[in-house]
């Protein structure tokens, strides 16, 4: 019973760990697919969110969900300037170096964890919330059960809010003409230019909804975690590792491949040791590498066209 | 209604248009035929701005189309149905057809178009759900040039829209066309199905190597002994 018990916390740790994973990969899939680019400075845009909700919380006493509202436009419009005046002059060059998007988005991340450093030092900070240590418990609600497991405020709020964030996206993307926009260009770029999108106004607004999405990921994440300047490395190779599991560019996939890794880390951190879930991460990489190089977006795919 | 003057198009440092000038009046079927090669779709890229010409002008309307941003065409009635169909394979029918009709009027009519599209293939309305990769071939065409429609255009230009089909979808394909006429639209059509496409054809021009080599109305070279002996094999 007890290792029941264990493996069922282990298993919704994971799940909820999974939510918040894949608010991130789901930005990175969403500016992969429209540019075919990998952004490897994903996680410090998170970084930086993160400390937006960490000094309106030390400064203004707001609390950190709250400052989704404040740390996802600022990104937004943070996004769109890094966009029009860096990537996409850079895009323009493309054919001499096809690569140096992705080194700019190296150079960008460089550039960014280092002058947290300098303006915030390199001290852990944390946002010390009051319902930091409330938690909901089964027995709460049935007396009788035989096994005992319970649920972190912070976590579960984190995790539904992940939940809806998606729900939105999901939303977006299949109702509206600007997200059946983005999802044209990600598929066929001179289709979509035929049909009178304009790509480069469709890939702007993928990169400011991409930094929204790692905006409110920063946001959700602070309560239950800490933040230092270098923190993003960590999260820039989580989104890619989802991008992988997922399929380039598949936002499906990359909730899925989200919800893997969340699992696969924490039953990593359960069974193995603590220290082991990067090395969880990178096997189920490897792995997502050898025998699905498509990834599970390959696997929709099949399932859906049958081919 | 389209007038193409003089224009040269380069891919990189290679020319594959030499000089080309045609024009299309309103209301008419003009097909550019020729064999693989002779530049035929890359005409139609050029004209809706994939590809820039290197001297020349396009004016559609008396726009001077060749300085305008490729994807406002769509809004001035110009609509490129282009080769190998190019949908939105992980997308609805429904919605690649909401793709063709994003801008001004044709989004305030988006449902009745899509209503004249339905009765227009009434298989695309039983399918309308699916997604655009799990068609066949015909259903596939029909969908590509439904979305066409969808943009309300005065001039739709075809890239090869018999390209893999068989032989009685291709019928079908060119009785749509011919009804699209009818309708009142202007169609360009770049074909290599030289009999049939000069058979709905108003007038047509010839392509080899990059340039023009004869022009006249469909009859005129369905008779023609250089066409006969080189594109129909009798």
């Amino acid at each position: 019973m007890e290792q029941l018990e264990l493996f069922l916390q282990t298993l919704i740790a994971g799940f909820m760990l999974g939510g918040l994973y894949a608010l991130i990969g789901l930005g990175m899939a969403l500016v992969m697919g429209v540019m075919r680019v990998i952004n490897l400075a994903h996680g410090d845009f998170m970084m930086i969110a993160m400390y937006i909700a960490y000094w309106l919380f030390t400064l203004f006493d707001i609390d950190p969900y709250l400052s989704v509202f404040i740390a996802a436009p600022a990104l937004f419009l943070f996004g769109l300037a890094i966009q029009k005046y860096l990537l996409t002059p850079v895009m323009k060059v493309e054919s001499i170096l096809p690569h140096n998007l992705v080194i700019l988005t190296v150079g960008l991340a460089m550039v960014f964890s280092n002058l947290a450093t300098v303006f915030f030092t390199g001290d852990y900070r944390s946002t010390p919330v009051s319902y930091a240590s409330n938690a909901w418990y089964l027995t709460d609600f049935w007396s009788e059960s035989p096994i005992e497991l319970s649920l972190s405020m912070p976590w579960t709020l984190s995790f539904v809010l992940a939940v809806v964030i998606t729900i939105g996206l999901w939303i977006f993307l299949t109702k509206t003409d600007m997200g059946k926009s983005i999802r044209a260009t990600s598929q066929d770029v001179d289709a979509a230019l035929l049909m009178g999108v304009n790509v480069n106004r469709v890939r702007m607004m993928t990169f400011g909804i991409g930094m929204i999405l790692v905006a409110a990921a920063g946001c959700l994440f602070i309560p239950i975690y800490y933040l230092y300047p270098a923190l993003g490395r960590q999260f820039t190779n989580v989104g890619f590792v989802i991008t992988v599991i997922g399929g380039m560019g598949s936002t499906n996939g990359a909730v899925i491949g989200g919800l893997i890794l969340g699992i696969f880390e924490s039953m990593t951190a359960t069974y193995i040791g603590m220290g082991w879930a990067p090395a969880g991460r990178f096997a189920i990489f490897v792995a997502a590498l050898v025998f699905l190089p498509g990834g599970i977006a390959s696997l929709i795919r099949k399932g859906r066209l049958g081919k | 209604m389209l007038e193409i003057k003089n224009i040269d198009v380069f891919y990189g440092d290679v020319q594959v248009i030499w000089d080309i000038s045609f024009n299309i009046k309103q209301g008419e079927i003009v097909a550019l035929i020729g064999a693989n090669g002779a530049g035929k779709s890359t005409t139609l890229k050029t004209i809706s701005g994939i590809l820039r010409p290197k001297k020349g002008e396009i004016h559609f309307n008396d726009i001077p189309i060749h300085k305008v941003e490729p994807y406002k065409l769509i809004e001035i009635g110009l609509v490129h149905v282009p080769e190998a169909r190019r949908l939105f394979v992980e997308m609805s029918v429904e919605e690649n057809l909401d793709m063709g009709s994003l801008k001004g009027e044709a989004k305030k009519e988006r449902e009745i178009t899509k209503q004249l599209v339905f009765d227009l293939f009434p298989r695309l309305l039983e399918r309308r759900r699916q997604l655009a990769g799990t068609l066949s071939g015909g259903e596939q065409q029909m969908l590509a040039i439904g979305r066409g429609l969808m943009a309300k255009p005065k001039l739709q230009m075809f890239d090869e829209p018999s390209l893999g089909l068989s032989p009685i979808l291709v019928k079908d394909i060119f009785n749509v066309i011919k009804r699209i006429k009818e309708e009142g639209t202007t169609v360009l059509i770049v074909e290599q199905n030289v009999k049939q496409t000069l058979a709905i054809a108003d007038r047509a021009y010839v392509l080899e190597n990059g340039k023009i080599a004869l022009q006249g109305t469909g009859a005129e070279l369905l008779s023609n002994e250089h066409v006969r002996t080189a594109y129909l094999g009798v």
